[in-house]
């Protein structure tokens, strides 16, 4: 073994070892937001913030199913009250009144602060009268037991008035005391954990505590279910989805790839170091993505399981084209290399438009693709050759080459087959033209369709409005903010009235900004001024005016009461809608406001949007949160787009610089063909096209440029070296039958590492599969049927 | 009472008549010899659903008048229940199982009747005398018959100590299986005396 032999294979184990070190630190990660794009607007920023960390993605919704009501009820009750003790949860609520006393207390306390019928004409004689007269009418209802007491401290209904802004709310219905679903099979619970939920470690633990709960309080109620459902605990079923699918099938086609090496090489040691650079590929990149991100996705992991087909290539190209004998590699390398490397590099081009995309999650695929290729061809080149025993042998396959050969001669006649299928397949994308790109961010969702219906069911029991249609309010303190959400809750309010929505909330109605309080405070009379007023007021009802004492003394008391804080909220249900509709972000404040559409209609978002600029209230934003991710992720896909055709420009480029245009064109033609073949292929099965779908489309070009190189005339014309004169000069018209075998083994490894993919029950690796596998079998078939033949 | 006179008078005339007819198309006269708690409750729990009128009159310490109510009333056994009030102001109650609703000012409030104690004891002395459920009275209330077949009081005293703090008494008054008044009772003086009249009878 020569001296720069040792030293290349030493620098290689050192590069491992390094690679070790780097990947047991390296953090990994299954948050799908990193398929989110980076968001260019503020407003944008606080969306996407809100999906990965907000209230909505801190809330788990469980259900009960099975056993009897009132199984299902003491289960619900003996986990919420298990999990109201458990630190990793914020809120537990069953529908059992466990804050209802604080949260009366509170209302109550503070109902002339909160109550938006506080005005200064509210304590005039006539309005006083009407409301007196009111409540008697319904002391006199069957509702008039629960308001009797308070009628001396409240006669002007206050109270009322708020307990019914809080219910007005769809709220689940009880059963047995707790929650239940409207056809009452479920028992239902809603939890918020303390973890965002991005912090998926900490929502595992959470859906473990549910669990453990359920099956502590279970114990003698055989058949019943628990169901969990919400962002987290998608994240949580989506990592330990791509988790086992990644093993899974990277497992599966190590053993399909290594079995058909085996079968080809009829060597141990052939298949070993065919693995070198495979593995060596794959470490390198896991390196790149940690170092360049910080963090490396599993999508990528999974990415990379499909790249195995691809780097182990090289090793093929090395194994299969060289002479037996010592010296063989080095004619190898000076005869195949210099084709390699421009496969590589084409490769590379291509993937390096993946570094441009505002998605971090294709920016890793594309580092890991470079690195990984690179790294894969670097091992091949300078330590394979080293490696290699002197006595190494594999299985002859000039017969099959042979064969292969005679079959490529042949490969011309297919030639109208080809453009006939060709032109079909154009006509196929025409005609599909305007649904080819699936605009739809849940896309790229890796959770499963019954999860999503599951999800639906919950969410449409528990009454939970999906928050999809939002005014955001910023502002640079609470109080304007606070004052912001009143001004647009009065223009909202109208709309509601207007039947334009079915209602809305706002963290003012719980929190008034300061400025509101004092003004309901200014409206409350003094209480001679009142005294007066009430003894005229209830002139021909039937109470006395000594009744309403403490009526007056509260409305005294509430004109020096301090004004309500967040603070006092604490320990009230009002105190979690405060939390979530609220938000401090870097001295930053929002507030969010949910709307409901009317029942069976949507909300006009031009109207609001018109609406609310007549307010002329700066940084009031209506966000129609579903059109705006999918607008994000459009806006994205097209970028894409538009990086895939730089690269497909770079690889042309590239090839120009090496090649003579003509010979591009017929490297190109066939890698174009195979790209149109699979999506029509992939529009007639109904398949929309994905960002991953484009990356399967940027790998065919990549891979299939390798075929097409290798089967292009041009690389046998000149003999690199004196020994090879003469197969130069008998192959000068065509491959060799080594170098056609090796191609074939090649591109069956790819599909069966990209194969794997399509089985995959992550849309985003599914994507990838079903988009290379049929791709590059068909730039293979394209590139042989369009050669340019010995007699042309 | 409440009503005139002479529609008192040709009432309780058609109702002697349908007595008499009831009880001849009845199998023999052991019916009122064995006349009793039982008697009364299996008799009511065989009426599935009816409709009735209602007048009712609060007194309440702190008005000076009583206040009077109206409206119809809806049972579907066993524990569904409406009351539909059209004067002094028009609201409606709806309760079915543990939900409580009640839709006023085009507001609607649902309540679970486990919450509101108050409201539960009374809803629960009607709908179990109604459904004739003699257990599920006896589980919250003494019970106490008066009268006869002809005209019965049924009396429920709470058994705990908290509904005894709200509730001191409730009056169930009928003929047959024909509930016509409810009077309650509360613990602070307040009462409320309730008639009825089925509308539906057959």
């Amino acid at each position: 073994m020569k001296r720069h032999g040792r030293f290349a294979i030493a620098l290689w184990l050192v590069s491992i070892l390094v690679c070790g070190i780097i990947i047991s630190r390296t953090q990994f990660t299954t948050d799908l937001s990193v398929f989110l794009p980076r968001s260019p607007t503020p407003e944008q920023q606080l969306l996407l913030e809100q999906v990965r960390d907000g209230l909505a993605s801190r809330l788990i919704l469980v259900g009960i199913e099975g056993a009897d009501a009132p199984t299902r009820s003491r289960l619900s009750k003996q986990i919420a009250q298990r999990l109201r003790a458990d630190p990793e949860f914020v809120s537990v609520n069953n529908g059992e009144p466990v804050n209802a006393e604080e949260d009366r207390d509170f209302l109550f306390s503070h109902r002339y602060l909160l109550s938006p019928n506080v005005i200064p004409e509210h304590f005039s004689v006539d309005s006083l009268h009407a409301a007196l007269s009111d409540s008697i009418d319904l002391l006199a209802s069957p509702a008039g037991l629960l308001v009797k007491a308070l009628l001396p401290r409240d006669p002007t209904g206050e109270m009322e008035r708020l307990i019914g802004q809080l219910s007005s709310g769809s709220r689940p219905r009880l059963a047995d005391g707790v929650w239940s679903s409207r056809d009452g099979a479920r028992a239902l619970l809603l939890m918020q954990t303390r973890a965002s939920g991005s912090d998926i470690d900490a929502q595992q633990r959470a859906m473990a505590a549910i669990r453990a709960a359920f099956d502590g309080a279970s114990g003698a109620s055989a058949g019943a279910i628990l169901l969990m459902t919400g962002p987290g605990v998608f994240s949580v079923t989506s990592r330990d989805t791509i988790k086992k699918q990644v093993s899974r099938l990277s497992f599966i086609s190590i053993v399909l790839i290594a079995t058909l090496l085996l079968l080809v090489y009829r060597s141990f040691t052939a298949l070993a170091l065919g693995f070198l650079p495979v593995v060596t590929g794959m470490l390198a990149g896991i390196v790149a993505v940690s170092m360049g991100f910080g963090v490396v996705h599993g999508i990528t992991l999974g990415f990379g399981t499909a790249l195995i087909g691809e780097s182990v290539d090289y090793s093929i190209y090395l194994f299969v084209q060289s002479e037996r004998g010592g010296t063989s590699q080095q004619v190898w390398i000076k005869r195949f290399w210099p084709t390699i490397r421009l496969g590589v590099l084409t490769s590379i081009f291509g993937f390096a438009s993946l570094l441009l995309s505002g998605f971090p999650g294709l920016a890793q695929l594309g580092l890991y693709a470079i690195s990984g290729l690179i790294a894969a061809a670097t091992v091949t080149r300078f330590v394979l050759p080293h490696l290699l025993p002197t006595s190494f042998r594999i299985h002859d396959l000039s017969t099959i080459g042979l064969t292969l050969g005679s079959l490529l001669r042949r490969a011309a006649a297919l030639r109208w087959g080809a453009v006939i299928v060709l032109a079909v397949a154009c006509a196929i994308l025409v005609q599909h033209r305007a649904i080819i790109w699936d605009h739809k961010i849940a896309s790229l969702s890796p959770v499963s369709q019954a999860d999503l219906k599951l999800d639906a069911d919950l969410r449409s029991d528990m009454g939970a409005p999906d928050v999809r249609y939002l005014v955001v309010v910023s502002g640079t303190d609470r109080e304007s903010v606070l004052r912001a959400a009143e001004q647009v809750s009065t223009v909202l309010q109208v709309q509601v009235e207007q039947g334009e929505l079915a209602g809305f909330e706002s963290p003012s109605r719980y929190l008034p900004s300061l400025a509101t309080q004092r003004a309901r405070q200014a409206s409350l009379p003094d209480s001679a001024q009142l005294e007066a007023d009430l003894a005229q007021a209830v002139q021909g009802l039937p109470v006395r005016a000594q009744l309403f004492a403490p009526f007056l003394a509260d409305v005294e008391a509430a004109r020096g009461q301090p004004l309500l804080q967040a603070a006092d909220l604490e320990r009230t249900s009002m105190a979690m809608a405060v939390d979530a509709l609220l938000i401090r972000q870097d001295g930053h404040w929002s507030v969010l406001l949910p709307l409901t559409a009317p029942a069976g209609g949507n909300i006009n978002a031009g109207h609001m949007r018109t609406v609310l600029t007549a307010t002329n209230l700066p940084n009031v934003l209506f966000v129609d949160m579903k059109a705006e991710s999918d607008q994000l992720y459009s806006g994205y896909l097209h970028e894409a787009i538009q990086l895939s055709l730089g690269g497909l420009v770079a690889i042309i480029g590239l090839l120009l610089v090496f090649r003579a245009p003509m010979s591009v064109l017929r490297i190109i033609a066939p890698l174009a063909a195979a790209v149109i073949t699979v999506t029509a292929g992939l529009a007639l099965f109904g398949q929309q096209l994905t960002i991953l779908h484009l990356v399967g489309l940027l790998l065919v070009a990549a891979v299939g440029s390798n075929y097409a190189l290798f089967l292009d005339r041009t690389n046998y014309a000149q003999p690199s070296s004196e020994e090879t004169m003469s197969e130069a000069k008998r192959l000068v018209h065509s491959p060799s039958p080594r170098t056609l075998a090796s191609m074939v083994f090649a591109s069956l490894t790819t599909v069966a590492g990209f194969g794997m993919l399509s089985f995959a029950n992550v849309s985003i690796l599914q994507a990838l599969g079903v988009t290379v596998a049929p791709g590059v079998v068909l730039a293979l078939l394209y590139s042989a049927i369009f050669a340019r033949q010995a007699d042309e | 009472m409440m009503t005139p006179p002479s529609h008192a008078l040709s009432r309780s005339l058609m109702q002697a008549a349908l007595v008499a007819l009831a009880l001849m198309l009845s199998s023999g006269g052991s019916h009122a010899a064995d006349w009793g708690l039982d008697q009364l409750m299996e008799d009511l729990a065989k009426i599935r659903s009816g409709r009735a009128r209602f007048t009712e009159e609060k007194t309440i310490a702190m008005l000076d008048a009583p206040v009077e109510s109206s409206g119809e009333l809806f049972y579907r056994a066993p524990d569904h229940l409406e009351r539909h009030t059209f004067e002094p102001k028009s609201e409606s109650m709806t309760v079915d199982g543990g939900d409580l609703l009640i839709v006023r000012d085009g507001q609607e409030y649902r309540l679970q009747l486990q919450g509101y104690p108050e409201l539960a004891a009374f809803i629960d002395s009607i709908r179990g005398t109604l459904a004739g459920d003699r257990q599920a009275l006896e589980h919250k209330y003494r019970l106490g018959l008066e009268g006869d077949a002809e005209n019965w009081v049924l009396q429920l005293l709470p058994v705990d100590e908290k509904m005894q703090a709200i509730v001191w008494r409730i009056r169930i008054g009928g003929v047959h299986d024909d509930v016509r008044s409810i009077e309650i009772t509360l613990a602070d003086g307040d009462s409320s005396l309730m008639r009825i009249e089925r509308l539906d009878k057959p």
